[in-house]
């Protein structure tokens, strides 16, 4: 009998809950630093993240209207199924140039992330909310509440831990969220898709796309349907694009250089609160 | 006068309509082209609220929409009509006083047609007289599906005549309808009946306005202009949300009736939601940024 070839995995987009290919049928050739493994990524194309949009947008309502309990449910069991998946994000780790040590670590901190967040998710509006004294027969109270839908350009330099944590938090706080996945390591990305597949993710909460910045990132940042856009880099061009197409509709703009993502600070209630959007209420009492 | 099924109408390929459907619909249209469909289709818009709960209020704020699409955006046309119940019908004749917009009631027991024919046409000239300029029926879908097709043939008649000048929308409810086969024959019962345009649905069965039958209906109305020389309108009703497919559709008819259908005097869309999309893809051609209901006006 003939030696078994091995299957390959083909990497497609994430969106609304499916694993389209790229409509332009464009694709990336990604190889390994030793030039051994050769695998063919999406170009994700102006119209792969407007088809992200809507169906992120049609997921933002029910996703925000989503008990607090069950959305923290959810990110649990994000992280269990990561946790079930480690061999396989351990293999695209090494296979993207991280050691051994570093592969586990990152694997670790990814799965923590998770249910460090899903901790928070049914408890950062109580501790953000506050009564406010005001001098008329009012009841004035304060709630942080979902932004809606949020763009983000994941960092560059890792391919899973920096992803998810950006992902965890804006969807802690009940934002969907169409993010860019690292241009340099887009392996764990779409392996990571399969994971949110698995865990009751609704369709369109999370939405992954592969491709280049320097394309896309004009179209994140302009699209009039975003209500937040989050930027991980350091290019100073890109980052005035994004605030300058950002005044288009007055998007909030959240940007965070390259950076080590395993430090403590990437996992604070704060990352929650900064894709909310605070609604003071009135109440009227008797006098 | 149609007899029996066999007799006049002709029987319908059902696979070698879709396959059509699909090779129509794969026309990619662009650029200028695409920004002048955008503006034809939203002039061919009947702007509809078919609800129980329509208030005055509500069609009084769809009339204002009707004639101010988009006030930002300069050089939009208006919508063809607006469509409502019966009892909205002063209502909306008041607020679009001037605007050229056209009224049009559904009538006859809508959306069901239960109800004897008397009551129908009574319905239908008290519409007329407050004021309807367009009347959309509902065919007898089971006396239809019964074989009485001279019934309905009549009935369709005699509400053309109660119509006076009133314009005649047929509608045939094709969801209910089964098969292309008879909606090709109900087709062609309403046109010989009178019917000044055939429309395919309530929007209140689904499936509503699928392409297969929207393009049977269409052939239909190729061979009646064929046979009679008289031009029949359509509207395709219910489930057409998105501008793509409205240009989709205006591919259709081009290609299966000319350009003479290309006019909101032949053709129109029955919608509610489709007027927003297609605006948002007209400030997306002219703007460059994808754009978002939050700046459009509420349905």
């Amino acid at each position: 009998m003939s030696k078994r070839i091995d299957i390959q995995k083909t990497y497609k987009l994430f969106i609304d809950g499916k694993f389209p290919r790229t409509e332009s049928g464009r694709y990336i050739k990604w190889t390994d630093s030793n030039n051994t493994t050769v695998v063919n990524i999406c170009r994700g194309s102006r119209k792969d993240f407007r088809n992200a949009m809507v169906s992120a947008r049609k997921a933002s309502r029910s996703w925000a209207c989503r008990t607090a309990y069950n959305r923290a449910q959810i990110l649990y069991r994000i992280g269990e199924i990561l946790e079930g998946r480690r061999d396989q994000f351990m293999a695209e780790l090494t296979l993207q140039g991280l050691t051994k040590k570093q592969t586990a670590s990152e694997i670790d901190q990814s799965i923590d992330r998770f249910i460090y967040y899903a901790g928070w998710a049914d408890k950062y509006q109580q501790v953000f909310s506050h009564v406010n004294p005001v001098s008329m027969p009012y009841f004035n109270f304060t709630v942080p509440e979902a932004t809606g839908v949020v763009a983000a350009i994941a960092p560059n330099d890792t391919s899973l831990l920096g992803m998810v944590s950006i992902i965890a938090p804006v969807i802690a706080g009940g934002n969907s969220i169409v993010i860019l996945a690292s241009e340099s390591f887009p392996l764990c990305s779409i392996t990571f898709a399969e994971v949110l597949h698995t865990s009751d993710v609704p369709a369109g909460a999370v939405n992954i796309l592969t491709g280049y910045r320097s394309e896309l990132i004009e179209h994140f940042s302009s699209h009039m349907d975003v209500n937040a856009i989050l930027y991980c880099g350091d290019n100073g061009v890109d980052k005035k694009l994004v605030e300058t197409n950002a005044a288009l509709n007055v998007k909030h703009v959240i940007q965070f250089p390259e950076q080590n993502w395993a430090k403590d600070e990437h996992q604070s209630p704060y990352h929650i609160l900064k894709c909310q959007e605070t609604k003071t209420t009135w109440h009227p009492i008797g006098v | 006068m149609v007899k029996s099924k066999n007799s006049t109408s002709q029987v319908i390929d059902q696979i070698g309509t879709q396959e059509r459907v699909a090779r129509l619909f794969s026309r990619s249209i662009k650029k200028e082209s695409k920004v002048q469909a955008l503006h034809l289709a939203l002039s061919m818009i009947d702007l509809t609220t078919l609800e129980g709960k329509d208030s005055s209020g509500k069609v009084k704020q769809l009339c204002y929409k009707a004639s101010h699409l988009h006030d930002s955006f300069s050089g939009l046309p208006n919508v063809a009509a607006i469509c409502v119940y019966p009892t909205m019908v002063p209502v909306a004749k008041k607020a679009l006083e001037g605007t050229g917009i056209n009224v049009a009631s559904v009538a006859t027991a809508f959306p069901s047609g239960m109800a004897d024919l008397q009551a129908k046409l009574d319905e239908v000239k008290s519409v007329v007289e407050d004021g309807a300029d367009e009347v959309d029926m509902v065919i007898s879908r089971g006396e239809f599906l019964r074989g009485e097709y001279e019934y309905v043939s009549d009935e369709i008649a005699q509400v053309k005549e109660a119509c006076g000048n009133a314009h005649l929308k047929v509608i045939l409810e094709t969801g209910e309808l089964v098969t292309l086969d008879n909606v090709r024959l109900a087709s062609d019962l309403a046109m010989e009946a009178g019917a000044d345009f055939i429309k395919t649905s309530t929007g209140k069965v689904s499936p509503a306005a699928t392409p297969s039958v929207v393009l049977t209906m269409l052939e239909a109305i190729k061979d009646y202009q064929i046979k009679t020389g008289k031009k029949i309108g359509m509207k395709p009703a219910g489930g057409i949300g998105t501008a793509k497919q409205a240009v989709q559709y205006l591919v259709m008819i081009k290609e299966t009736l000319g350009n003479d259908w290309l006019s909101p005097d032949l053709f129109r869309f029955g919608a509610s939601s489709l007027a927003n999309d297609v605006l948002m893809q007209i400030v997306k051609q002219s703007t460059g940024h994808y754009q978002s209901k939050d700046y459009f006006s509420i349905d």
